[in-house]
């Protein structure tokens, strides 16, 4: 059995379904990302596991113990808030010694461990200063450290680095991901950045409308999205229709001018779905897919387009590698390969 | 996302408010009804207070002209000190809001510090103020040549006016000044832009934003002097009687509880209905402003 | 932002020379050496401030006051804080209906009030007793105290108190360590603006007061409705001094305009 399980969990507020039926099996030492929209459903979901909000249906098994019955206090998670929630009138080191003095841990030992605490995040000598005396990335490595401290069997994660720039935030991400594997603790982690859900997780859980759209690796998230929700959600993605006949063995996919082969059998009407970087130029060779680029942007180590194509508008992610690229009013021919390619029917089968 | 009512709301709440709510029902609703119920009591000056239920203090009250003459200066007094309050104090806040630091710090203890003083205090300064003839207040104006003999400014009408818009004054600031930094600061600047003068200014785009907080200081102003007493007792006098002096007298000198409690009464349901429903009315009036 | 021009600085001098006069003058007259009313044209004399010394109502008043203004304050706060944090935190039926209840002692005329406690307190015996006072003055500070812990509680961050539960605090601890000491500035401001008004009250406290637990503004009050003499005037002066410094040091702590602000009858 799995080490963390949500069973159809659920949540209702009169009319209003935040959660609906979430299940989830987390793997021990895992590092899983809830990932949506504001009101998807996500945080309302932490705050049922860490025990703020009580789950209308549904169950929360810790290593098969019912964590729905217990107080959120003897649950022994360690939450970071997306306020950070330090106690103002704490210092540093009075922070993570709090949950400490709550378990009656002895006093050398809780020096020994808060002060490795503070180290391990990079504070070592902060332990005096107060929380408004730091800087957001501080105070939230504070945050961190007081979470940690307690060895919690799960490490809950609300947004946690959505009040940082953007610079200190990918430092963070990649400081998060190594304290995560040298402790080895069982992360969720709630955000809606999807680079940042990508660059953590093991997995992610994709939720809108409070309803799982996938869960998945994220590359595999990416690559195969499950649903146009999904696609569109988890990066940029070109939405094209088409036609698909079963021939022989094969699948024959007509995009507009474009053809293209197949392994999957499908039939009728299709959307296929292609991320902007897996587009090439070509030139405009018969059964290909031509265009006009109609703008074209510079973004520093790519270029961004904008194609008219007769199946409508196609954006293209080109790497600036340093070659000669099709300028305004070209005319270009499009390729991609099938596999890059996610096709699903029209009228919304799969 | 913002917190969510948590499922179990209504126990904890009400159990963390009942010491409170507890008090309050023995030491006001429970007093507050009595009261009404004194209303209706009998009362002779040799048999004292009779549990009865009779309505002869309330028709005595509906009957007798010395009762309607008294609320209606009661009222009077009232709606006058509203209308100065709000057509000095407003200039007065929009004046201050425009003010820098540190002056504005300053002025704001200046003219809001007074609420905190004794209401008997300031009083007593109109007092000697306008002590009798010879009262400062008096002396200047001759002085400048204003009036000619002293205006009675003790035991009248005037006298209690201006005191008590005096003491109310900081209300009517207050309010007008809350208004005010609701107001976006460029605002001016942008009609200006537009080409609007000074004056057009004020008038089509600062004094509109105004309006809610003129007539909530305006309730909060006329609600405290229909209801002022100190005032009133210390200037006014023993003759010139207000609902609040007069209910006092009843009680204090006349020991008519029952008539005093009905008088009382009539000023507190007066009083509700006028602030329930002014505010009503300014609520639906101005619903998008005071959002 | 532009200037004021010279005529709204007019407006305004002339504007603060009618708020601040019959303050000033009261401090004027209060310096008098004569023995009746009169500015003091000919030298300043503290005779009529030693004089309030052998007058021992005035004084035993004033500590009345202090004691009244004191208790009844702590009373009101220790009673707001659990009703503060129920309205602030929860969304339950009947809490518009208990915040209007709570704050009524604002929209209750004082008269009304007073006559009130006077008949409720006869009935139970607690007529003229201290007692009686202090419960009545509990009803007009209290909700000056909710307004200052409400603010408090509200703006204080829910996510604190939750991390100190997922840390495994109980909810007295919480109460203890975490909610209490960040409420505290608030608390503190909430007692002080009590404290002025109860000190303040005469209207209400004038029917509840009895000789011998007559406040000093109710002492003052009967006194001047006998007669005004520059005894008065000095013991005006003096709260007036005493009230002035309180306001300064309350401006500081917390900000007047913040204490002040809202102020009103319709609230909260």
């Amino acid at each position: 059995m799995s080490f963390l399980v949500l069973r159809e969990l659920k949540k209702t507020y009169g009319d209003f379904v935040a959660v609906e039926a979430l299940s989830l099996d987390v793997q021990r030492g895992e590092f899983i990302s809830l990932l949506g929209p504001s009101g998807c459903g996500k945080t309302t979901t932490l705050q049922m596991v860490a025990g703020f909000v009580e789950p209308t249906g549904g169950a929360i098994l810790l290593d098969g113990h019912d964590l729905v019955a217990m107080k959120p206090s003897r649950r022994g998670l360690g939450v970071v808030f997306q306020s950070y929630a330090l106690f103002p009138h704490m210092t540093a080191a009075e922070n993570v010694a709090f949950g400490l003095e709550m378990q009656k841990v002895g006093r050398a030992e809780r020096d020994e461990r808060v002060r490795n605490a503070l180290e391990l995040v990079g504070l070592g000598g902060f332990a005096e200063r107060y929380p408004r005396r730091m800087s957001g990335g501080q105070q939230q490595r504070v945050a961190l450290a007081r979470a940690l401290v307690i060895r919690p069997h799960v490490l809950l994660l609300d947004e946690p680095l959505s009040n940082l720039d953007a610079k200190l935030r990918e430092e963070m991400q990649i400081e998060l991901r190594q304290i995560q594997r040298t402790v080895g603790t069982t992360t969720i982690l709630v955000t809606h950045d999807q680079s940042e859900a990508m660059a953590l997780s093991d997995r992610i859980v994709v939720m809108n409308g409070g309803r799982v759209e996938q869960i998945a690796a994220p590359q595999e998230a990416y690559e195969r999205p499950a649903t146009p929700f999904v696609a569109g959600f988890l990066g940029k993605t070109n939405e094209l229709s088409g036609t698909a006949r079963v021939e022989g063995g094969e699948t024959r996919v007509v995009i507009a001018d474009g053809r293209w082969a197949s392994r999957r059998p499908i039939d009728g009407a299709v959307i296929a779905s292609v991320r902007p970087e897996k587009i090439a130029f070509a030139d405009c060779a018969a059964g290909r897919l031509t265009g006009l680029v109609k703008t074209r942007i510079f973004q520093g180590n790519h270029w961004l387009y904008r194609i008219e194509t007769l199946a409508g508008q196609v954006f293209v992610i080109r790497q600036n590698g340093g070659e000669p690229m099709p300028a305004e009013n070209d005319k270009v021919g499009l390729t991609w390969r099938p596999e890059d390619m996610a096709l699903r029917a029209a009228d919304g089968r799969r | 996302m913002s917190t969510p009512a948590s499922d179990n709301a209504a126990p904890s709440a009400w159990l963390l408010s009942l010491p409170a709510l507890v008090f309050f029902a023995v030491i006001v609703i429970v007093p507050l009804i009595m009261t009404v119920v004194l209303s209706f009591h009998d009362w002779g000056e040799y048999k004292g207070i009779q549990p009865v239920f009779i309505l002869k203090n309330w028709i005595e009250i509906w009957s007798d002209p010395y009762f309607g003459e008294m609320f209606a200066r009661t009222f009077r007094i009232a709606i006058l000190v509203t209308l100065i309050t709000a057509v000095f104090g407003a200039p007065e806040a929009y004046i201050l809001n425009r003010m820098r630091a540190p002056w504005r710090g300053i002025f704001v203890l200046v003219l809001l510090g007074p609420l905190l003083i004794s209401i008997v205090a300031r009083t007593l300064g109109w007092a000697l103020l306008f002590g009798g003839n010879s009262g400062v207040v008096n002396a200047a104006l001759m002085k400048l040549g204003v009036i000619s003999s002293p205006i009675p400014f003790m035991f009248t009408e005037t006298g209690v006016i201006i005191a008590l818009a005096h003491v109310l004054m900081p209300f009517m600031v207050l309010s007008v000044w809350a208004a005010l930094q609701r107001v976006d600061p460029q605002i001016e600047n942008a009609a200006a832009s537009l080409g609007a003068g000074h004056f057009t200014t004020l008038r089509r785009v600062i004094f509109p934003q105004i309006v809610p907080g003129v007539l909530s200081g305006g309730i909060i102003v006329f609600a405290l002097s229909a209801s002022a007493f100190a005032t009133p007792a210390i200037i006014g006098g023993r003759r010139l009687k207000v609902a609040a002096t007069l209910a006092y007298d009843e009680f204090l000198n006349t020991l008519n509880w029952p008539l005093g409690a009905a008088v009382a009464t009539l000023l507190l349901v007066c009083l509700v209905v006028t602030i329930v429903g002014a505010n009503r009315l300014i609520e639906r009036r101005y619903a998008e402003v005071f959002r | 932002m532009t200037r004021n021009g010279p005529l709204a600085l007019l407006y305004h001098a002339l504007f603060v020379v009618f708020m601040l006069a019959p303050i000033v003058i009261v401090c004027i007259v209060a310096f008098t050496p004569e023995g009746y009313l009169s500015l003091p044209t000919h030298g300043l004399s503290l005779r009529w401030f030693r004089t309030i010394a052998q007058y021992p109502e005035f004084i035993r008043a004033f500590w009345v006051s202090i004691w009244l203004g004191a208790l009844s304050s702590a009373i009101a706060l220790s009673l707001s804080v659990p009703a503060a944090l129920a309205i602030a935190r929860y969304r339950f039926k009947g809490r518009d209906a208990l915040a209007t209840l709570f704050m009524s002692p604002l929209m209750i005329p004082p008269v009304v009030l007073g006559i009130a406690f006077l008949r409720f307190f006869s009935l139970v015996g607690l007529g003229g007793t201290f007692v009686g006072l202090v419960l009545s003055h509990v009803v007009i500070v209290f909700p000056f105290a909710l307004r200052l812990t409400l603010a408090s509680a509200v703006g204080m961050d829910r996510a604190i108190e939750q991390a100190a539960v997922s840390l495994g605090a109980s909810d007295w601890t919480v109460f203890r360590r975490v909610t209490l000491p960040l409420i505290l500035p608030g608390l503190v401001s909430g007692w002080a603006l009590a404290f002025i008004q109860s000190f303040d009250e005469v209207t209400m406290t004038v029917f509840v007061a009895a000789p011998g637990t007559e406040t000093l503004p109710v002492r003052m009050f009967l006194y001047i409705q006998d007669n005004i003499d520059p005894l008065v005037t000095s013991v005006s002066a003096s709260v007036i001094a005493l009230t002035a410094i309180a306001l300064v040091a309350l401006d500081r702590l917390y900000g007047l305009e913040r204490l002040l602000a809202g102020r009103g009858i319709n609230e909260p």
